[in-house]
């Protein structure tokens, strides 16, 4: 049923499976790995759940070294590992493969160290993304990224995929928040990159690290960056009578100098759902709705909302609603942040995730229902207005026969158009296996081969998080001869 | 003196560099030269310069995003974000004068490649985190891109920013995208004096980890202070500590208030109005405190509260004055000139209390001798020349000015 090629496993290395699972146990220990059928079937997909693999082998190590051994085991047997953190990759980044074993970093999730004078705090990355916040906020602070699936999401899984959320606005995605890690390389080396201090020696390796999907090694620890949290924030709803207007209140609002920590976006389907599911008290009469959010002091936040309602109303909004209470505000953001478990109840769901200049929204959205519409499906729309990260909910009947192919069809013609009008494939997601294919569409093959090589120096022999992120072919396109006169950098 | 390419099109430059390839001929890579005698000495066989890449390509105020040719001068594009009140978030710093050079030179694209960010990087984040796209052309001569125009995107690997902070190593910059932020409506600073190093440095901390924003903190030692060209109400020849907010004018008036009550336990600040403070920190970000000189500079990146630790166990070798920024994250010291510039003492006080140490101005002599970059651990060194082969697999670009061999 599915588009995406997974290629063929390798039969004899499923054949040593019990061998394997024997070696990787004496060398974590019995508890720590997965071998039986219905053990393995629990780690068979992520978030994007159309695709489905039973791993060789699952394991759960407790420990840097014990992610060492078994990564160096894997290394010397010429192996396959997929990462894994919680799982909830909704671009099948986590997505397993039948010759490649699982490292799961979830038992790993300790908080080693905590400096709120230097504002950072070393955990495993087990860890999950709130539970951070949560070890740091009876001080006052927080950890600023905050992915919908934050309660379950791991931040190893963050890592890899450079997780934003619905406050990057003001505060950055997962890369502007780390300072280190602890990374273990496919051969069970231990590498320490960065640290407590504010910029890196050398070059920017943590930069390549970040958001490099589990293809450049497990990262065991992190040291990140904590905030502390502002005296208090409050949202406020906007009712608009179409999406042009409310796009147009946004490019507004920043070009006024405010920068609200956060700017949500729903249309008229997305409202009625999470309105159904949260009682947040969101507008049903309006066709997009904004949700802003701002920081400060009372009078702060009374003034700057009062600001942006001036703005607001020369767009003759159909709504407009300030939180009265923190209740008021729980409701709000738990509608937002539900969203997506909300239309799932209704149907089955593709959510995709392209970034779009903000300029172009209004006209991106009428092609998002027009290329829906032509596949014969619904779509929803909620999203990170602020900057432009899309998440279009592609409704269908997973089992309705053609439905998954229709949906990912209609996705693929989307990510195009966020690509066309100057935008990405995948703002916060990640490629994974769900966008692989059409990395083409936004880099050539120059662009692309500059990553390859990097993936190459980092694990040369292309076994970690294997056919994800480059089309297959990607790698061997790369390995033609050096340019002229093959003298290599001196050692 | 080599004669300096100028390419004015990336195809250009792409064919420069198939040339310099074919020929196996190394090539210095600047953007205005004013980082020229930072880093290791290079002796290479011809020299690049992207002054002649120069423009805006793309503004789009209301995105809070920008695109400049790589040789686009910093200070023309202040100019035009200054003209939508907005600004370069991460302050970059000009160090051109501190060398010998004439500030406002440095290109865009020589900011990102060294990102070298000022006071706002412990609240608005550094260069690189601002850089969301970069295009270049690499020791392969192959014109490539990554990132793009949005702030969010992670499609593919964060090239553009792994190449932040690579000194043109890696290739040569030919357009970068960077985010931007408005400009602050009023900024306002608290000044306190005479405090020794490690109780600026807890104060620093404390108005950092504070609800209020601090965007900026900077503790000058006694002889540094006085060389500050203007006018400070309540100076005496002391040590100054300052603690910048920036905010709408109603913001900074009650945030002052409530800052100056919660670190109240450090004595009474002077305060500084918004032409004040735009002095002072102006001054800064030029680090008109290290005015031309023989003497030797160092930038050190440290966890602010080991950091007087680290200056003092200097101290115990030579004489330094000190700039601490980045709420003691970072600071900059004087030395003396001499033979080493105080690598030993330096790398040797680094060992014990973690960080990293540049060497910033020292003369060539002592530049082409001792470490100017601080040295990687093997695993790190590995990788690191693993990239550089990735990108430059003939060792052409800036061969050594780094890293011996990188």
């Amino acid at each position: 049923m599915s588009l995406i090629e997974l290629p063929k496993p390798d039969e004899s290395v499923i054949a040593r499976r019990a061998e394997i699972a024997r070696d990787l146990a004496a060398l974590t220990s019995p508890a720590a790995v997965i071998s039986d059928e219905d053990g393995r079937r629990a780690f068979e997909t992520d978030a994007l759940t159309a695709y489905r693999r039973l791993p060789l082998a699952v394991v759960l190590p407790s420990s840097t070294e014990e992610v060492s051994r078994v990564l160096k085991y894997c290394h010397t047997h010429g192996i396959k590992v997929v990462a894994r953190g919680a799982g909830t990759s909704l671009c099948g980044g986590a997505l397993p493969a039948e010759d490649a074993v699982v490292v799961g970093v979830s038992k790993m999730s300790r908080v080693l160290d905590v400096d709120y004078e230097a504002r950072w705090v070393r955990v495993e990355a087990g860890i999950t993304n709130l539970a951070i916040s949560g070890a740091v906020g009876s001080a006052g602070f927080f950890y600023a990224p905050d992915p919908s699936s934050q309660l379950a999401c791991t931040l190893a899984g963050n890592l890899a995929m450079n997780s934003g959320g619905a406050h990057c606005l003001k505060y950055g995605v997962t890369t502007n928040n780390v300072l280190g890690v602890r990374m273990v390389l496919m051969t069970g080396e231990v590498v320490d990159i960065g640290g407590p201090h504010l910029d890196s020696e050398g070059y920017d390796l943590l930069a390549l690290v970040v958001g490099s999907e589990g293809q450049f090694g497990i990262v065991t620890e992190a040291t990140v960056r904590i905030l502390r949290q502002a005296e208090g924030a409050r949202p406020m709803l906007l009712g608009f009578e179409s999406a042009a207007k409310a796009a147009i209140c946004v490019a507004r609002i920043i070009a006024s100098g405010i920068i609200p920590v956060a700017i949500e976006f729903m249309d008229k389907p997305a409202i009625e759902v999470c309105e159904a599911f949260a009682k947040a008290g969101y507008p049903l009469d309006a066709e997009a709705l904004l949700i802003i959010e701002v920081e400060g002091s009372e009078e702060e936040i009374s003034d700057r909302l009062a600001y942006i309602a001036t703005i607001a109303a020369d767009l003759s909004p159909t709504s407009m609603t300030v939180a009265e209470s923190p209740e008021q505000a729980a409701r709000i953001w738990k509608g937002r942040k539900s969203a997506f478990g909300a239309i799932g109840r209704l149907a089955d769901y593709y959510c995709m995730d392209g970034t779009i200049p903000l300029g172009s929204l209004a006209h991106v959205l009428q092609e998002i229902s027009a290329i829906c519409d032509r596949h014969g499906l619904k779509v929803a729309n909620i999203f990170h207005a602020g900057d432009g990260n899309l998440h279009p909910l592609i409704m269908y009947d997973a089992n309705t026969p053609g439905e998954t192919e229709k949906a990912e069809a209609a996705g693929a013609d989307i990510l195009r158009l966020c690509v066309a009008v100057g935008g990405c494939l995948t703002g916060e997601h990640g490629v994974g296996i769900e966008k692989r294919d059409l990395m083409r569409e936004q880099f050539n093959d120059e662009d692309l081969a500059v990553q390859v090589r990097l993936k190459s120096v980092f694990d040369p022999g292309w076994l970690l998080n294997p056919a994800k992120v480059f089309p297959l072919d990607a790698r061997q396109a790369v390995d033609r001869p050096e340019p002229q006169g093959s003298r290599s950098v001196a050692a | 003196m080599t004669e300096i390419l100028r390419p004015a099109t990336e195809w250009e430059l792409k064919s420069i560099m198939g040339a310099l390839i074919h020929r196996e001929i190394s090539v210095e890579v600047m953007g205005a030269g004013s980082k020229r005698s930072l880093g290791r000495p290079i002796s290479a066989g011809s020299a690049i310069t992207t002054s002649s890449l120069r423009g805006i390509s793309l503004y789009e105020p209301t995105e809070l995003v920008m695109s400049a040719r790589a040789g686009t001068t910093v200070s023309q594009i202040e100019v035009e974000l200054a003209s939508r009140n907005q600004m370069l978030p991460f302050e970059p710093l000009d160090i051109a004068p501190m060398l010998g050079g004439q500030p406002g030179a440095q290109t865009i694209g020589g900011v990102f490649a060294t990102n070298l960010s000022g006071a706002r990087r412990i609240s608005a984040g550094a260069a690189r985190d601002h850089l969301i796209g970069a295009r270049g052309v690499n020791g392969r001569a192959e014109i490539f891109k990554s990132g793009g125009r949005v702030m969010k995107n992670v499609t593919g690997y964060d090239v553009a920013r792994g190449l932040a902070g690579s000194w043109g190593t890696l290739a040569v910059l030919t357009e970068v995208t960077f985010k931007v932020l408005p400009l602050p409506d009023d900024t306002a600073t608290l000044v306190y004096f005479g405090l020794p190093d490690d109780i600026a440095s807890e104060l620093m901390c404390a108005a950092t980890a504070s609800p209020f924003e601090v965007s900026g903190t900077a503790h000058l030692s006694a002889a540094l202070a006085a060389r500050l060209r203007f006018e400070m109400p309540g100076a005496g020849a002391e040590a100054i500590t300052a603690i910048r907010l920036e905010n709408f004018a109603k913001s900074t008036a009650y945030r002052m208030d409530k800052l100056e009550a919660e670190l109240k336990a450090y004595g009474a600040p002077a305060r500084l109005d918004l032409e004040r403070s735009l002095k002072l920190w102006g001054e800064l970000k030029r680090l008109a405190v290290f005015p031309y000189g023989p003497s030797h500079i160092w930038r050190i990146s440290t966890s602010p509260r080991a950091a007087p630790k680290l200056v003092a166990s200097i101290r115990r070798h030579m004489p330094v004055e000190t700039y601490y920024d980045w709420s003691g994250g970072l600071v900059w010291i004087e030395t003396p000139a001499s033979a080493d510039g105080g690598a030993a003492d330096i790398r040797r006080a680094i060992a014990s209390h973690g960080g990293h140490a540049t060497l910033i101005r020292a003369e060539e002599a002592v530049r082409s001798t001792v470490d100017v970059f601080q040295p990687l651990n093997p695993a790190i060194e590995r990788l690191s020349k693993g990239i550089k082969e990735a990108f430059d697999p003939l060792g052409l670009l800036n061969p050594g000015r780094m890293y011996v061999g990188m």
